[in-house]
């Protein structure tokens, strides 16, 4: 046997081109004829539009059109998340505005010109006269009767109200008998998804085939073609969506936004093709942001630690308008995952979806889930410090015990599989712990704050199956496909619905098809991110793409491999029950030496001279695959810090991460995402925020204000895995695309709070940038602190 | 990203270039770009004319006249950083020009356009007062010399008059003289929160000179006569540092700028701080 | 006005505009689209190519500016077909995910090695201040640049 390409650290097939500056990202194409638009948008929050005036900006030169949102025929950019149980509203988002904005990068209209430069000379020149509304960016503060009103048939800004119990009476009873109860008010703020590419589209209508091609930066092509469709009337069987080179998405290139309906319908009108692309500060007003909690929970304990409720009410900001998966993300990703790894008898969780004047806000990396594990974090840690625990026995004392098979949290999810004791075990297992709370102790005596944050993580992605799709209000399936063929020479081509754009599923899925195969994995392409080339599927997000789409193409293989199996039978003249299959090759039991490789079988097969009864010619199989059930990744993350009081600056000395994503096809890119997703995470702690003014200006509107993690910010991450298979999966594996974003930012905070307990702080509001913390010193020595 | 148009000029002269600043109101000198060019990206900068002086020879280079160090406007700040001569004289130049921006900026970017912008969480600027820096000007009718004290006039705003173009930066050179440059640089843009450059002359632990000059937490780069007037004649000892970082904060304070980023509290009081460690580091 | 500019060894001649930055000429005038643009303030650092063998941010240059210069894009960087040892380095230590930011990172990185061919992990970390990525962490690029500089 050959040395087994699964699991094996090989180098990416995607590098190459992307090293060597030969990859595509959408605005690189170029078309004969290509004009150039740019959206003219509002620069306030809240206004209403009295006029606008595009005489000039028609004159200007090389303009070809100029478009208000009165000439458009398009429909409003929908919502695709309808949370059922939630009285969920949904106000209609026009392409561009023709009455109203509501935030500040709200479209009002749009140039087309023949050079990118000439389009933003005559974008400078339109004129829109506004009527200044009050406006309102708080989630909280908008539920509030006499708060500036978004939409006339929104009460209170409340577009939905959702809960999930586990029934309230035996919450409400924990809570009342409670020997201790911890409460927070957090503030998940805000966060710019800032994927390095910005979004970009390129339209090309075909007015003779009356086709539509549209080059996007999406995670999800099918997505986007179903949604294009019903925006611009073009049948799904016309439209062709492309997504080329994708440069990080981390969610924000989720939604379908008006940006690429303008375009199509600008390119349909005009009949040439039609290329916007929009700069970072544009990305910062009008890409989806993330995250945007403020949230109320509360925690119940026996004296001895032992969790008995979490409660929470969360007030979430949607922004202006409510994005394609918005309604989702807070309650579905979120309020189901209150338990953590951790066994709680009663739980609650309840979101108010709030409209306010900002940037709609999406799924963003963790999407809900890094927000429900920081409040479980955070309050088990908060929950040690009142019952003066250590609060690593505290989270022992209440983990979920071992499980290989399903394991039914209070909430109602079924974890699939986990081991957090051993997780938890390994973890302490390269980090002295017991030393570092005596080297804590010893450094206080000097006035040196250090401080340590661990978390016992569970959580919940691979998003499926599609029965709990429809059940949840997701307006599609959540299933993925693949077809896997062999040519005649005995190269495989394998397609897939999924459409990776960073985290290497090139590669990865070579490995899956070579090991299923048994083929060499360079004699393997995996071809993604076309709607007329690929077959259907939902797309990337949610750590679904090798959970979901990577057990498609396991399925379609084993599918491939049995018409193999019963060909290599045929011509061997055996039955096919008495052929063994080894390294590629099929045996006659008992003969070795008579055998027929797969690229053989996949031949005969194809060239279909000599075919069993009843066999179809060609070796090509495809396959839908719809999984039973989530997987839920786990794992511990250890932080230490160093907190320097007379600056307030936060020097992360050490990061060890543990995580369970089960068996790993290629290790090396599972690193890579861990190492992603802890900086995104730690930039949440440390460095990231979006900050607006109360009349809805985005002040953190560029790069120069919104603070970017950045190499030197960071020490070298310690990674160790467990590897815990899911029971459900056909290889057993789980998503690891979002565990680093999910795990570190609760580790990093509670590192930092811990470094400040002599001082008696207990909570600060995030980014813990230095003038935050030395603020926080500063009022606790006031107060008496140390 | 998409500059307003504007036109474009490259004399091969300052005396060529002067004569075109002197017949277009609206003309800009551009010598790096890279203050300038970014704020065109943004149409924040919207010049009807550059005029290119950044491949003048005249305005380049770094030499020694004397007793006085001297740096051409025109030359990079990673030659500055580089300087043999920076980094015996004015330790403290070099490191300022090291930390600023990022090494794309420091390649292309000059030392005399970052003064000439005098943007106040510059790092140069706080680095050629403390020195006791003379800026050279050149106007069509001549040469001045502006000591740094009298150059800084507000935000934005220095001495140089219309028609006139930063000619070359001149520091004195005092044998044996320490320095150093220290700064609290903002998590987005680099650009220092405070930075606080410190001369000094120091012999058997005593102090018989000290200028102190501070940046980023005040709307232009300030000495510190409080601070200078601690550390002069001390032993540099804790008390000493102490009561020099207590005057440096009271005098920002009052006049320190606030931020989405840092309140002036929070300034004043990094003020003193990133003092000591400039004073230690220059000890160093 | 009329520029002169070789780029990866080839001497082009267009009229352009004065406004042109720098990055637009050689991505839509020339077609050597591998230098992305990833902000409009010039800190992200993913325009980053080398000008008359330094690096650069060219959203911060006018095309007017390079005039007369030499330019190396990441399409000049390999030589004879064979990978710069920081490319290399990238592919070999997963250096890259979306690749978006690669192109400038590595001409940033290959810059830094010249004038620091034996850097400490700190000195990398700190050399790349003038480049973001959002998908790797920077480790693996850490990783990275300390491999090439053992090959270089």
């Amino acid at each position: 046997m050959a040395t087994r390409i699964f699991g094996s650290g090989i180098k990416r097939r995607e590098d190459p081109r992307l090293i060597t500056g030969k990859a595509r990202y959408t605005d690189d194409f170029q078309m004969a004829g290509m004009v150039h638009m740019v959206v003219v948008r509002s620069p306030h929050a809240h206004a209403r539009i009295t006029s606008i005036d595009t005489s000039a900006a028609r004159g200007a030169p090389g303009v070809v059109a100029v478009f208000t949102g009165h000439d458009l025929k398009l429909g409003a950019i929908p919502c695709a998340w309808l949370v059922p149980g939630s009285d969920l509203k949904v106000p209609a988002h026009p392409a561009l505005a023709t009455e109203t904005v509501r935030y500040v990068g709200d479209g009002v209209a749009m140039i087309i010109a023949t050079d990118r430069y000439l389009a933003q000379d005559a974008a400078d020149l339109v004129q829109v006269t506004y009527e200044v509304l009050p406006a309102v960016v708080n989630p909280e503060t908008s539920t509030k009767e006499g708060s500036p009103q978004l939409f006339p048939e929104i009460a209170n800004n409340v577009a939905f109200h959702w809960v999930a119990s586990s029934g309230d009476d035996g919450v409400n009873q924990a809570f009342a008998e409670a020997e201790v109860v911890v409460k927070e008010r957090i503030v998940q703020q805000r966060l710019l998804p800032t994927a390095m590419e910005p979004r970009a589209v390129l339209a090309q209508w075909d007015k003779y085939a009356e086709e539509l091609t549209v080059y996007s930066t999406t995670q999800n092509p099918h997505i986007a073609r179903f949604i294009l469709s019903g925006v611009t009337g073009v049948p799904e069987h016309k439209l062709r969506v492309i997504a080329p080179e994708v440069g990080g998405g981390f969610g924000s290139k989720i939604p379908v936004y008006a940006d690429e309906a303008l375009a199509a319908w600008a390119s349909m009108k005009l009949g040439v093709p039609v290329k916007w692309a929009e700069t970072r500060s544009e990305n910062y007003q009008v890409t989806i942001h993330g995250r945007d909690h403020v949230e109320y929970v509360e925690m119940a304990a026996t004296k001895e630690g032992k969790v008995t409720a979490i409660r929470g009410t969360v007030y979430a900001g949607l922004g202006a308008y409510i994005s394609t998966a918005a309604p989702g993300v807070p309650t579905i990703l979120h309020g189901l995952m209150y338990s953590g790894a951790y066994a709680i008898p009663h739980i609650r969780a309840e979101t108010f979806g709030v409209l306010t004047n900002t940037t709609p806000v999406d799924a963003y990396r963790g999407a809900g889930r890094p927000e429900a594990t920081f409040l479980v974090e955070r309050l088990m840690d908060r929950l040690a410090h009142t019952l003066n625990m250590d609060p690593v026995a505290l989270r022992r004392k209440n983990l979920i015990p071992p499980f290989e098979n399903g394991y039914t949290v209070a909430i109602g999810l079924t974890y699939d599989s986990g081991n957090y004791e051993a997780a938890l075990a390994k973890a302490l297992g390269m980090f002295d712990y017991e030393g570092f709370r005596r080297e804590q102790a010893a450094a206080r005596q000097q006035g040196r704050y250090l401080g340590i944050g661990v978390t016992t993580y569970s959580e919940c992605c691979g998003l499926g199956p599609s029965q709990v799709a429809g059940a949840v209000g997701f307006q599609g399936g959540l299933w993925e496909s693949a077809i896997v063929r062999f040519s005649p020479a005995g190269k495989v081509q394998a397609l897939i619905g999924a459409s990776p754009h960073g985290q290497g599923e090139e590669t990865t899925f070579a490995q899956i098809i070579a090991d299923e195969l048994g083929v060499p994995v360079d004699d393997v392409e995996i071809a993604h991110g076309d709607t007329n080339r690929s077959p259907m599927g939902w797309g990337s997000y949610g750590s679904r793409t090798t959970p979901v789409g990577g057990a498609a193409l396991v399925t379609a293989a084993r599918k491939i491999k049995e018409k193999a199996r019963a060909m290599a039978a045929h011509l061997l003249e055996a039955a096919t029950e008495d052929i063994e299959y080894g390294d590629g090759k099929f045996f006659v039991r008992g003969a070795p030496d008579r055998f027929k490789s797969i690229q053989e079988a996949a031949l005969m097969a194809t060239l279909a001279w000599n075919l069993p009864a009843g066999m179809e010619p060609g070796m090509e199989a495809s396959a839908f695959y719809d999984p039973p059930n989530f997987v839920y990744p786990f794992g511990t993350h250890i932080a230490v810090v160093e907190v320097n009081p007379a600056t307030g600056q936060v020097d992360l000395q050490r990061y060890i991460a543990v995580d369970d994503c089960g068996p790993q096809i290629n290790p090396m890119i599972v690193e890579g995402q861990i190492h992603g997703g802890l900086v995104q995470g730690i930039g949440q702690v440390l460095c990231e925020g979006v900050v607006y003014d109360d009349q809805g200006q985005l002040l953190t509107g560029t790069m120069m204000d919104y603070a970017m993690p950045r190499a030197d910010m960071f020490p070298t991450f310690e990674i160790e895995s467990t590897v815990t298979p899911s029971p459900h999966h056909p290889i057993g594996v789980k998503g690891v695309g979002e565990t680093g974003a999910i795990a570190s930012t609760p580790t990093v905070y509670n590192a930092v709070i811990d470094a400040l307990q002599p001082f008696g702080i207990e909570q600060m509001e995030m980014p813990l940038t230095a003038p935050r913390v030395w603020k926080a010193i500063q009022d606790a020595r006031a107060k008496g602190g140390q | 990203m998409r500059p307003a148009q504007t036109t474009y000029q490259r004399p091969t002269s300052v005396a060529e270039a002067l004569q075109i600043l002197a017949a277009h109101e609206g003309a800009k000198l551009l010598a790096g770009g890279h203050s300038l060019i970014p704020a065109m990206n943004q149409r924040l900068a919207t010049p009807e004319l550059l005029v290119d002086i950044g491949r003048l020879d005249e305005l380049k280079g770094i030499s020694v006249s004397g007793n006085t160090l001297v740096i051409g406007a025109a030359t990079p700040h990673a030659q500055v950083t580089a300087s043999p001569n920076v980094r015996a004289h004015a330790r403290a130049l070099a490191q300022a020009c090291g930390m600023l921006a990022d090494p794309q900026v420091r390649n292309w970017g000059t030392i005399g356009g970052n003064i000439a912008h005098a943007d106040p969480a510059s790092d140069p600027p706080t680095v050629v007062l403390a020195a006791g820096g003379k800026l050279r000007l050149q106007s069509a009718t001549g040469q001045r010399v502006v000591d740094a004290n009298d150059f800084f006039l507000d935000l934005f705003t220095t001495a140089l008059q219309p028609g006139e173009i930063l000619r070359s930066i001149e520091l004195p050179i005092v044998v044996d003289r320490r320095s150093a440059y220290v700064k609290m640089p903002h998590p987005a843009s680099r650009y220092a929160v405070v930075g606080v450059a410190v001369f000094l002359d120091v012999a058997n632990g005593y102090c018989s000179h000290a200028s102190v000059a501070i940046g980023g937490a005040v709307p232009k780069a300030t000495r510190s006569p409080g601070a200078e007037r601690a550390l002069q004649g001390s032993h540099l000892d804790d008390a000493a540092l102490a009561a020099a970082a207590a005057a440096i904060s009271a005098e920002v304070s009052g006049m320190a700028m606030s931020d989405l980023y840092a309140s002036a509290e929070y300034r004043t009081a990094m003020a003193g701080v990133i003092l000591q460690q400039a004073v230690r580091a220059a000890l160093a | 006005m009329k520029v002169t500019v070789t780029v990866n060894g080839t001497r082009y001649e267009r009229e352009v505009e004065s406004r042109m930055l720098l990055v637009h000429f050689l991505r839509e005038e020339l077609g050597l689209t591998g230098t992305n643009i990833g902000c409009d303030t010039s800190q992200c650092g993913a325009c980053t190519v080398h000008m008359d063998g330094k690096s650069v941010k060219s959203c911060a240059v006018l095309a007017v500016q390079a005039d007369g210069r030499e330019v190396t894009t990441i399409e000049g960087l390999a030589q004879d077909g064979t990978l710069h040892p920081l490319q290399a380095a990238f592919w070999e230590k997963h250096g890259l995910q979306c690749g978006y930011c690669t192109p400038g990172m590595i001409m940033a990185g290959s810059a830094f090695l010249r004038d620091h061919p034996h850097p400490t992990d700190e000195e990398i970390r700190h050399g790349l201040e003038g480049n973001i990525c959002r998908c790797t962490g920077y480790q693996n690029i850490v990783a990275a640049m300390k491999s090439a500089a053992e090959n270089m």
